[in-house]
């Protein structure tokens, strides 16, 4: 009972205290937020703790079930490795933990990234298709603004980039900004819901 | 007619290897295929140009390696005009990963223009929450870094003698491969009506049209063609632009496949009305 009615009222109170602290000017309310922002940040350093310890205890628990072990094994590894390498050598520039991540961790992250090139021309090749009018539309504004971002646009001509452009400063605007204001509403509401102990999802059930 | 029927179907294998071979080939053997400025990374270029010396530029380093090739030649171009112009730079990162990145910046651009640590740049780091942290740089930046990265107190730095809060810093400049620029608007230019720019993956930009439209980025840079934009406007062709070549050819690449396979899929549409 208490674990769930204690964090909604915490939750409903600062939820008021925070809305309309936004509009009162005195220096009163200003330590108010001030101290908030030291809390929140306080709880946040706990919150990657929390993440760390989680990931450990999960990756324990798969190790002991002999669940897709060389991975586990490799992850706890390297936690545990470059932790300690960053408390014994520092962090500093061309240290070995420096060394660790931009010869290990820049390449690899790098790598998973850019083979998505791979697949995205693969299932451009094959998802492309002209079938209706409206998959034509697409097809022809993505043929315009993929020539028109790349140098090849300006030497074929140069509306070329302009028009390019125009896709993206009008029809592509026209959209995303209905879906920023409607995503704009819906954060609106998602906050009221969660202030009033509606919306419930955050307490973890 | 096998043929055409077969430009339907090529094993993805064949163009992987057509792919590969594109990238390859440009990136041994540059093309130079000219790079035009649009006007997103003009518009930040000139923001920062008109900067009257000692101005203060936030370099906000918000993505990790995965995005590295695309957003690392952003940071470091801007780091690089702005020491260049003598204004000063704040480093920091909102993201973990960002931190190695950064630090690389800050260990070799500030050496090529001969400026002084703590006086002329300094590097504040990484704070965990993106929201108690953009608030917070609004209040005052030496209570939410109360060190920096090294490890020296923010109040001893001579940067911070004229530099408390969003006041005094002419703009922030978050590079990302995620939404975190839409956040530095949500906070700091919502709340401190702060100027922000951006430099986001290719694939991201179109996202961030609308706030460019509304004048809440002063600027955008796209990918790495923005990159190599700004490369070219602060005369300093670096890691963009040997990588454009490659990625225009990829793009072509990619326009004809599409081409071959609508051939394919055209002539495998008639024969079965047929």
């Amino acid at each position: 009972m208490l674990q769930k009615q204690v964090p909604m009222f915490i939750c409903f109170l600062m939820g008021l205290l925070l809305f309309f602290q936004f509009y009162i000017p005195a220096s009163w309310s200003q330590n108010f937020y001030n101290t908030i922002l030291r809390w929140i940040l306080g709880i946040s350093s706990f919150a990657i703790v929390l993440g760390v310890v989680s990931l450990i205890r999960h990756h324990l628990r798969k190790i002991r079930k002999k669940e897709d072990l060389p991975y586990s094994i490799t992850l706890i590894f390297s936690i545990f490795a470059t932790t300690l390498i960053g408390f014994i050598g520092g962090i500093k520039s061309g240290t070995l933990f420096d060394k660790i991540f931009n010869y290990i961790q820049i390449p690899l992250q790098s790598s998973m990234f850019a083979i998505l090139a791979f697949y995205m021309a693969s299932a451009a090749y094959r998802a492309f298709r002209a079938r209706n009018v409206e998959a034509t539309l697409l097809l022809l504004s993505a043929f315009v603004v993929m020539i028109g971002v790349i140098g090849i646009g300006d030497l074929i001509h140069p509306f070329v980039p302009s028009f390019a452009q125009w896709i993206l400063d009008v029809p592509n605007l026209a959209a995303k900004r209905g879906i920023a204001i409607g995503v704009g509403l819906g954060i609106i509401a998602t906050s009221i819901k969660i202030i009033l102990g509606i919306e419930r999802n955050w307490l973890g059930r | 007619m096998k043929f055409l029927e077969y430009l339907a179907k090529i094993d993805r294998r064949i163009i992987y290897l057509i792919l590969v071979i594109s990238i390859i080939i440009p990136l041994i053997k540059p093309l130079n295929l000219p790079v035009g400025t649009s006007h997103p990374v003009k518009s930040l270029f000139d923001f920062i140009e008109k900067q009257p010396e000692g101005a203060v530029i936030l370099l906000s380093v918000d993505y990790d390696a995965s995005v590295y090739p695309e957003c690392h030649p952003m940071a470091r171009a801007i780091a690089r005009h702005v020491l260049s112009k003598n204004l000063r730079l704040i480093c920091l990162t909102l993201n973990p990963a960002g931190t190695g990145l950064a630090l690389e910046i800050i260990t070799q651009i500030p050496n090529e223009y001969n400026k002084k640590y703590g006086e002329d740049y300094v590097f504040l780091g990484f704070r965990p929450d993106i929201t108690a942290t953009i608030l917070g740089l609004g209040e005052d930046i030496r209570k939410i870094f109360p060190y920096d990265y090294f490890g020296n107190k923010t109040d001893t730095l001579k940067i911070f003698k004229d530099v408390k809060n969003y006041d005094n810093i002419a703009l922030v400049v978050s590079i990302s491969g995620s939404a975190l620029p839409v956040s530095w608007i949500y906070l700091a230019r919502g709340r401190y009506g702060q100027d922000i720019a951006a430099g986001v993956t290719a694939v991201m930009a179109a996202d961030y049209y609308p706030y460019l439209r509304t004048g809440q980025f002063v600027g955008l840079l796209g990918g790495m063609k923005g990159a190599a934009e700004y490369e070219k406007l602060i005369n300093k062709k670096e890691l963009a632009t040997s990588g454009m070549d490659a990625i225009s050819i990829s793009h072509i690449l990619i326009i004809i496949f599409v081409i071959i396979g609508n051939i394919g899929y055209i002539f495998v549409l008639k024969r079965r009305k047929k």
